[in-house]
């Protein structure tokens, strides 16, 4: 099994760990609800260098990612910023999703780590025609830190520069080797650092002497989920097309010459018949879990992440719907039918969709 | 390691059952099962008055990770459910053994005592 180089870390703090796509990962190090409070309240760290991290060189990588991302690189080509979108195949079917980050003209991705040796193999087959050289950072970790208190850490670090401050939502930078990015997986505020694997483990033994809570994959899946952001290979595979994945707004074809793998496919979809992802909560007492089935007036649908929510103290869920759906609807738990709520997948702070 | 108290027995399963000084039976899940578990959101306790046949599915108890099934150790009626857990599930995850259990039966037989563990062949288990 594969092992990141926080690995005697995580077993030093107790951490219980776990098989992640081939990657023993921590779970928890005590208790998730704990650890997800400590990021919605304070300042988590997280150890995300399972995720496959790819650098470019040569060639025209505008046009190369032009070519492979359904989002249009062309927004952040000449600013220092992540973009987020999905990797398609020519059915429209989602590869995976990633962010691709821009600065000091340098593209830098990340990917999901399940997908890694796809993308590879992917990204190699499609570079050659733009002369594009596909650099594997499997010498690299990722660092996540999130939560309100997350960037004031980072900034006690005295050999930080102090230039991340400045980064906006979705910013980056490089120093060095070293990629600073405002972005996360958590809803909340913070910094994800792209950082090589011999600098990961000070870096992580300076935060947690700052006071940051390390946090495990199981707080990181209910954080996410209270946010509405999708986990690929569980909300999404390839076998959906984006539309019914809620990643429309992540389809770019403002640039009408733009030609990219899938768009095509998309065209052909008709949106107003595909199925959506929905935010359920569960009115009843119980747990939503993936693949209990829903029910609404006008059709039907599944579980596809379902947890409990430690912010809203209920049980939520994302779920993949017919179109047609009001407010409430059914789902099936155990041969019982209970309550559900349709709302926005962004859980925090939003209120009830209307229709 | 987990607490293993010396006057219960088990299951495989990390149940564990108490024979109380009435001859009535109290039945739990063991400190090593719900520290595997972790914050225990929820749990799907039988009627009172429902019967049980030992090693079947009787009650569910949900983490924020997944769900399990909880068997019961011995077959009987019943008597009574820990109505705590509806509201405060938590309870199980701060103590197992004591305020944390899930309900108590009449058991139809007791020499089905004898299939069940000792704490000294449950703590081996933990151990694996």
């Amino acid at each position: 099994m594969n092992k990141t180089p926080l690995h005697n870390a995580h077993v030093q703090l107790g951490a219980k760990m776990v098989n992640f796509s081939d990657w023993e990962m921590p779970i928890s190090y005590s208790s998730l609800i704990n650890e997800h409070h400590a990021v919605r309240n304070a300042a988590g760290i997280f150890d995300v260098s399972h995720m496959s991290v790819f650098d470019f060189d040569e060639g025209n990588q505008i046009a190369f990612f032009e070519k492979i991302f359904a989002n249009d690189i062309k927004k952040i080509s000449k600013v220092n910023k992540a973009i987020y979108g999905a990797l398609l195949n020519e059915e429209g079917g989602i590869l995976d999703d990633l962010i691709i980050y821009h600065a000091n003209d340098k593209f830098r991705l990340v990917s999901n780590c399940s997908t890694q040796d796809q993308n590879r193999q992917w990204f190699e087959k499609h570079a050659v025609e733009f002369g594009v050289k596909v650099i594997e950072r499997s010498d690299m970790g990722i660092l996540a830190i999130q939560g309100p208190d997350a960037l004031n850490k980072v900034l006690e670090i005295k050999d930080i520069d102090a230039q991340v401050n400045t980064l906006q939502s979705f910013g980056c930078m490089f120093e060095g080797d070293k990629l600073y990015a405002r972005t996360g997986y958590t809803g909340e505020d913070g910094l994800e650092v792209i950082v090589p694997t011999q600098d990961i483990n000070h870096l992580w033994e300076q935060l947690l002497q700052l006071g940051c809570t390390p946090i495990g994959l199981g707080a990181r899946d209910t954080l996410r989920l209270e946010a509405g952001l999708n986990l690929y290979g569980n909300d999404m595979t390839i076998n959906n097309h984006p539309y019914e994945s809620n990643l429309g707004w992540t389809i770019d074809m403002s640039d009408e010459n733009r030609e990219f793998i899938g768009k095509d496919a998309l065209l052909s979809i008709d949106q107003t018949k595909s199925q959506k992802i929905v935010g359920i909560i569960l009115q009843d007492k119980g747990v939503l879990r993936p693949g209990y089935e829903i029910t609404h007036e006008k059709g039907k649908g599944v579980v596809l992440s379902g947890s409990y929510s430690p912010t809203l103290q209920s049980s939520i869920g994302l779920a993949r719907v017919d179109q047609g759906y009001k407010e409430n609807g059914k789902v099936m738990i155990r041969n019982k039918v209970l309550n559900i709520d349709f709302v926005s997948p962004r859980f925090l702070g939003q209120g009830k969709i209307s229709s | 390691m987990s607490d293993i108290p010396g006057d219960l027995k088990f299951l495989s399963s990390h149940e564990w059952a108490r024979v109380e000084s009435d001859g009535t039976i109290t039945i739990g899940i063991s400190d090593h099962a719900q520290d595997l578990l972790g914050d225990i959101v929820f749990v799907e306790l039988p009627e009172v008055g429902q019967f049980v046949d030992a090693e079947n599915d009787t009650a569910i108890v949900e983490s924020v990770k997944a769900a399990s099934d909880i068997y019961s150790p011995l077959s009987g009626e019943v008597i009574e459910v820990n109505s705590h857990l509806e509201n405060q599930p938590e309870i199980i995850n701060s103590s197992p053994y004591e305020d944390g259990w899930f309900f108590k039966l009449t058991p139809s037989d007791m020499g089905e005592l004898d299939n069940l563990l000792s704490p000294e062949d449950y703590s081996d288990i933990c151990e694996d």
